[in-house]
């Protein structure tokens, strides 16, 4: 069962080919040992005071694998909320409106903790 | 015109014509807690813009994360997290086209559940150990 040269060319109906199915895959990847230093974290924090909190966070190699964690994080919600609205909704205002809002959110999510990792690292 | 007969064409059998199965289940579970997890996500945001903002944000935070609704709320963004991370390490082995059989499926559906909910437990044991409530 060959693509039809056209439809590969064209990179199928979407014109992205399979470019968002190996994006969740890559991020899902990544979220594996992400999401297990979050969980490792977090217990290790655990009614931990303030200074101690911050100080840890503001610690590089902590605040670089934060940061990954949250982009590959949102980038995967990204990808699953709209999986989900495609799937679901069908009325055409309603689907786009909500497909933006998914957009929305994964960026507001995304821009907020890139900014607070960012603003404890240098000290704000 | 063509609204009418888009509702009277037959429709093919659908979710409500099965019997529950547990690879069923579990398929859909994946679907809800990846959905709660944009929810558990924003908590983490909320957490971290409090640690950004001092020490006041922060106790705000933490007195909401230490009372009884937070605590649930956080045991189940535990469990979600865990479930959705074993069930997608299920779905990484199934494209590379292992563990497809109906009795791998199986296995791999009784382990995500069993496994997510002991490895939570795990973890809120290991977390109030450090917090010295055990």
């Amino acid at each position: 069962m060959a693509t039809p040269l056209k439809r590969v060319r064209g990179l199928g109906a979407a014109h992205h080919g399979t470019e968002t199915f190996w994006r969740q895959r890559l991020t899902a990847v990544a979220n594996v040992p992400l999401v297990i230093f979050l969980i490792w974290f977090v217990v290790a924090h655990a009614g931990a005071s303030y200074d101690t909190v911050k100080a840890c966070l503001a610690n590089p190699v902590v605040a670089v694998l934060m940061l990954a964690l949250i982009w590959s994080a949102v980038i995967h919600m990204r990808i699953g909320l709209r999986e989900i609205i495609e799937d679901y909704l069908h009325h055409k205002l309603c689907k786009t409106a909500s497909l933006m809002l998914a957009t929305f959110f994964a960026a507001l999510v995304g821009i907020a903790s890139t900014l607070a990792i960012l603003k404890i690292s240098f000290g704000g | 015109m063509t609204n009418k007969l888009e509702a009277e064409r037959p429709l093919s059998p659908h979710l409500q014509i099965y019997r529950p199965m547990l690879t069923m289940m579990m398929s859909i579970a994946h679907r809800i807690t990846g959905a709660a997890l944009a929810v558990g996500f924003a908590l983490l945001t909320w957490w971290l813009v409090a640690v950004s903002m001092g020490p006041d944000a922060y106790d705000c935070v933490q007195s909401f994360f230490g009372s009884l609704f937070g605590r649930a709320l956080l045991f189940a963004f535990t469990w979600a997290l865990i479930h959705h991370m074993l069930g997608g390490i299920r779905h990484l082995i199934w494209d590379t086209g292992a563990g497809l059989d109906k009795q791998t499926v199986e296995i791999f559906a009784l382990a995500t559940i069993i496994g997510s909910i002991v490895l939570t437990v795990l973890v809120w044991i290991i977390g109030y150990y450090r917090m010295g409530g055990l």
